[in-house]
């Protein structure tokens, strides 16, 4: 029985359907594995009780032509959920309990999904190793003392580890992505307005989006239709049918055009690394592809941009955490000034503190132009960037990470080789693409390493198409031992 | 941008965070090479460039003039720190 | 201060100063709905109950704009005589506040949805422009209450997110009369247009105030400070008057003027500076990434325009080219649109001229002193239409008419009844009056031979013996007519 759960969601769906097991069956399997794994971190809050009385409905009344029909999921610990505890990793949310649900979660529960818990994160999805959680860094199941990437770290690390069968993220700078890559796992960041962003805890608000994290890339189309649709609830949503993308999903790429751009090949890069994205170029290559050299002129100047903008967004939108109408309020201090300065300084952990210092700095009277409106500048280049390039390729083929994962506590006292981890992910972010990250092999340590394809604005189809057929020619095999049960 | 620990005192009062001294220190050397980091950008002429103002290309969408929100004190006043069934309570504000 | 000549200027020890003031008027838009929520906008709620998770910033949270808040703004504009920017963004203002629940007010700053425009003021000196220099669009921030309890402050949400026009003048203003005027010249702009109730007790309308001094030939424009947040036009011009002479005297002292944000204090009636302020004035604002830029079409903007009221401007006019009303009779019957609106419907039914003298005399006078509104005179337009009339064709004499005017506040009938059952007609049958004056004539035979003989002031007492016999009814023209003719025979 316990096979079951190593399963994609894929065939655990038509399991469901065959009527092999029941969701009840299902979601205990999860619970005990969750039980016996407290030691990777994964899981903030369980929702055991929940996720076992909705499966008993599910299966009293079982509604198989959902897409996720019966399914426990969990979901990373910033996604608001109706009557359970979430987050965002922070001492500031500890015990919040939010009275709403965020759209996507609602999206997934409305396809028969379950919630199974919440899932551990960087505070405030700042981060790059899931160490800045408040609640404690997690480990990645492919090696004791290795991070498991962030900040969707709970999420990659549970979903490798199998104590769920599929979940979702969010990516602001590539924190679905490079989770993805550190633990062998497939992450998508859908274009920028394709899943709708209310309810979730904001980071950045112009580059966060969810998306999915799966097994395989059958999987990642199935949880992105549950998830994308418009929503009205967001200004910022697109206003566009929906689509299927598990059914139009196919391995046929002949005549494709793939870009490599050369400013990838970043110093100092690892050859295994090099060697692994030659190892792309050539299986799609062999399925019919067209592999074109690219140029992405203002690559390197990406990170440094995103480093204005993303703070200087987070420092705005994480000043509701004040202690007055939700979250940790400072016993100290006599008067309002004194409550807000202890609340933010007692609340929110280094990193946050860092970023929203940055932001507030790069805003500030007589730094904007300097800072904030170069950053804007910039950013307008590398969207150009992209732009300029899609009229020749279909999609864009890099690696996810510049490295696989490392060991825990290794960079967390140097923030700039921390933050140089989003170094491949983050243009995509500032440009609003979809991006799919999609195992393609071990390191020498037999740490997974990802390839990453980034696509037209609104073509996640064609991204998962060639991600779908780059995965059946990759053999990836994903070698975790379950060393810490 | 060399970041001193004035500045630090400066931003994070504006930022609403205390500092104590010791991590102004470590602060200030932090955001002094992340400042050094990100003004690389420097380097770009950016004089003909617009900034971007959206990654969408589409006009912002508006909503009919309807009320269908409201009416959920209890559900606000809930999660609040300082518990009162009307309303927020913050300590005192000296005008 | 004299009534045809401008001069407020203030005599400080050393020098002579004008004053320089300009004005952000916040205007609360007439709307249901909140700017970026669904919550209700009624004045007078019980606290918190019009507050949504998006009012109170919930994580997640996200601002939906509401169409008829950026219509109102276009109204406004176009009813200022501004330019209606095609292309607008909403920034974030970024500050703490119990009130303010997302640390940030989102606002418009470097791009305004109106752009420049102006509003003409009636000054007894003559009539004067000020400049607008534009309107945006803003959330309104909750309500702190300080004094229901020692160590606390409570937070009602109720106000926050609600639409505001901000609405920035240039500094044309030079006098607290001058204020006066054009804060209600905005006011009635707005209420014309239905953009805004204009209510200064639920403060639907407050300003911030700038003001400065500069000595008479200084081109320059001196240091100003700001004086936020006052609600009533009472109070703006006491603290300009406060501030300017405070201003005045540091000046001619040698001292330096700082630049800084004050507060009225209407129990003192002075301004001191507001000391939470000091440190808040770097905003950092930068455009909201939760909204997208606002692209307002022409066509929009043409069709907003074909559908606006007649403004006061334009109304005043035509009271005076089609109606023949003086300027004075026409300003002030356009300075409330419920007024213009009483007035025109009188108008329509009457003798334009004569309704708008009676207008102004007895019927403000009345509502004057029971402190009344025209919208709810005890008399309609209708009945009041139907006094001009008679008053017009003679059927009874002003006299008379005040008679029934008093009948028409306390009972609210119709005049032509209470004329009819009060048997208050006038005479004006010729035979009839000429009866009675002969009869008189004949009592008098003493006073007519004094007449006669050059004692022309009788013809008074002749009169009003007529008037006393016929009960005040005998038609005084003809009485007069009559009267000589007899006299003299």
């Amino acid at each position: 029985m316990s096979e079951i759960i190593k399963k994609d969601l894929s065939e655990i769906i038509e399991l469901i359907k065959k009527k092999e097991i029941k969701s009840e069956e299902l979601t205990n399997l999860y619970i005990d594995k969750v039980n016996k794994s407290k030691k990777l971190n994964s899981y903030i809050t369980t929702c055991f009780e929940n996720a076992i009385q909705k499966a008993k409905e599910f299966d009293k009344k079982p509604n198989i032509n959902s897409l996720l029909p019966g399914i426990p999921l969990a979901v990373k610990d910033l996604f608001c959920t109706d009557g359970f505890k979430t987050t965002a990793g922070s001492k500031m949310l500890k015990n919040f309990i939010p009275k709403y649900e965020s759209t996507i979660t609602e999206n997934l529960w409305k396809e028969g999904a379950i919630l199974l818990g919440k899932l551990n994160c960087d505070e405030y999805a700042m981060g790059s190793s899931n160490e800045t959680s408040y609640f404690g860094n997690v480990i990645n199941p492919i090696a004791e003392n290795t991070v498991p990437g962030g900040s969707s770290g709970g999420s990659a690390s549970a979903l490798a580890a199998n104590l769920t069968p599929a979940t979702i993220g969010t990516d602001t700078g590539g924190s679905i992505r490079q989770p993805a890559s550190f633990t062998g796992t497939v992450g998508l960041k859908p274009t920028y307005g394709l899943c709708s962003r209310w309810g979730i805890v904001a980071f950045a608000s112009s580059l966060d989006q969810a998306g999915p994290m799966t097994k395989s890339v059958k999987d990642c189309s199935i949880m992105l239709e549950a998830m994308a649709g418009f929503d009205k609830k967001d200004s910022t949503s697109i206003e566009k049918k929906k689509e299927n993308y598990s059914k139009n999903l196919k391995t046929d790429i002949k005549g494709l055009k793939i870009g490599i751009p050369k400013e990838y090949r970043v110093e100092n890069m690892p050859k295994e690394i090099d060697e692994l994205w030659n190892k792309g170029k050539n299986i799609l290559k062999e399925l019919g592809a067209d592999i074109i050299d690219i140029s992405l002129p203002h690559t390197k100047y990406a990170l440094p941009t995103y480093y204005i903008v993303a703070p200087a967004e987070a420092s705005s939108n994480l000043a509701r955490y004040d202690g007055v109408k939700y979250g940790y309020r400072s016993s100290k201090g006599n008067d309002l000034i004194e409550m807000y300065e202890n609340t933010r300084s007692e609340g929110f952990g280094d990193e946050v503190k860092r970023r929203i210092l940055i932001g507030t700095y790069v805003l500030s009277s007589g730094y904007y132009d300097a800072y904030y409106l170069k950053a804007q500048k910039v950013r307008q280049l590398i969207k150009k960037d992209f732009d300029e390039n899609f009229g020749k390729v279909d999609a864009i083929l890099t690696p996810s990470t510049p490295s696989s994962a490392f060991k825990i506590g290794e960079k967390t006292n140097d923030p700039i080789s921390m933050y140089l981890n989003d170094i491949f992910t983050v243009p995509v972010n500032l440009a609003g693409l979809p991006a799919i990250s999609v195992p393609a092999g071990l390191d020498k340590k037999g740490y997974p390493l990802g390839l990453q394809l980034i696509g037209k604005t609104l073509d996640e189809q064609n991204i998962l198409n060639v991600a779908y057929a780059f995965e059946k020619n990759c053999n990836f095999k994903n070698e975790i031992k379950n060393w810490w049960l | 941008m060399s970041i001193d620990k004035d500045k630090i005192k400066h931003i994070s009062k504006l930022a609403r965070i205390s500092i104590d001294s010791k991590k102004s220190d470590l602060l200030a050397k932090d955001l002094t090479s992340i400042f050094k980091f990100i003004e690389q950008l420097n380097e770009l002429n950016t004089d003909k460039v617009e900034p971007l103002s959206s990654i969408l290309n589409t006009p912002l969408r508006s909503r009919e003039d309807k009320i269908d929100d409201g009416k959920i004190r209890e559900k606000i006043l809930k999660n609040s720190p300082k518990n009162n069934e009307e309303f927020f309570v913050v300590p005192k504000v000296i005008e | 201060m004299s009534k045809d000549k401008f001069d407020y200027y203030i005599e400080g020890k050393k020098n002579k100063y004008e004053v320089i003031i300009g004005l952000e008027v916040h205007a609360q838009v007439s709307s249901n709905s909140k700017l970026f929520s669904g919550s209700a906008t009624k004045f007078g709620a019980e606290p918190n109950s019009q507050v949504s998770l998006i009012d109170s910033a919930f994580p997640g949270m996200l601002p939906v704009i509401n169409k008829e808040c950026i219509n109102q703004a276009i109204r406004t504009g176009l009813g200022l005589n501004a330019k209606i920017n095609n292309n607008s963004v909403f920034d974030r203002k970024n500050y703490f506040y119990a009130d303010l629940p997302q640390g940030y007010q989102i606002s418009q700053y470097k791009n305004p949805i109106v752009g420049e425009g102006k509003v003409l003021l009636d000054m007894p000196y003559g009539s004067k422009e000020i400049g607008i220099e534009r309107l945006h669009l803003e959330q309104d921030a909750g309500k702190s209450i300080h004094d229901m309890d020692p160590t606390n402050t409570y937070v009602d949400l109720n106000r926050s997110g609600i639409a505001l026009m901000e609405i920035v003048s240039k500094p044309d203003l030079r006098s607290p009369d001058e204020v006066n005027v054009y804060i209600k010249k905005l006011r009635t702009i707005m209420r014309y247009l239905g953009t805004c109730d204009g209510n200064m007790q639920e403060g639907s309308l407050r300003a911030d105030v700038n003001v400065s001094v500069r000595k008479i030939g200084d081109k320059k424009l001196g240091t100003r400070c700001e004086i936020k947040n006052v609600n009533s036009i009472k109070f703006m011009q006491m603290a300009i008057e406060y501030e300017s002479n405070r201003q005045v005297e540091m000046l001619d002292d040698g001292k330096k003027i700082d630049q800084e944000t004050r507060l009225f204090d209407t129990k003192k009636n002075e301004t001191r500076s507001m000391r939470s302020k000091e440190d808040a004035h770097d905003y950092r604002y930068f455009p909201d990434p939760d909204l997208l830029p606002l692209k307002i079409e022409q066509k929009l903007i043409d069709e907003l325009k074909k559908t606006l009221p007649e403004l006061p401007d334009n109304k005043k006019e035509r009271f005076i080219n089609d109606y023949g009303l003086n300027s004075y009779e026409a300003n002030v019957l356009v300075s409330e649109k419920d007024i213009s609106d009483y007035y025109e419907e009188v108008a329509k039914l009457s003798d334009k001229k004569l309704a708008a003298t009676w207008m102004m005399g007895d019927l403000f006078a009345m509502l004057n002193d029971k402190g009344l509104n025209i919208s709810n005179s005890p008399i309609s337009a209708k009945n009041f239409a139907e006094l001009v009339r008679s008053i017009k064709s003679g059927e009874i004499s002003g006299r008379i008419a005040k008679e029934v005017f008093e009948i028409m506040v306390e009972s609210g009938e119709n005049p032509k009844k209470i004329i009819e059952s009060k048997g208050m007609k006038q005479q004006s049958d010729p035979k009839e009056l000429e009866k009675i004056i002969n009869e008189i004539l004949t009592k008098n035979k003493d006073k007519v031979d004094q007449y006669k003989s050059g004692k022309e002031k009788l013809f008074g007492f002749f009169v009003g013996q007529v008037m006393k016999q016929s009960g005040g009814k005998a038609n005084p023209q003809l009485t007069n007519e009559i009267l000589k003719k007899l006299l003299k025979g």
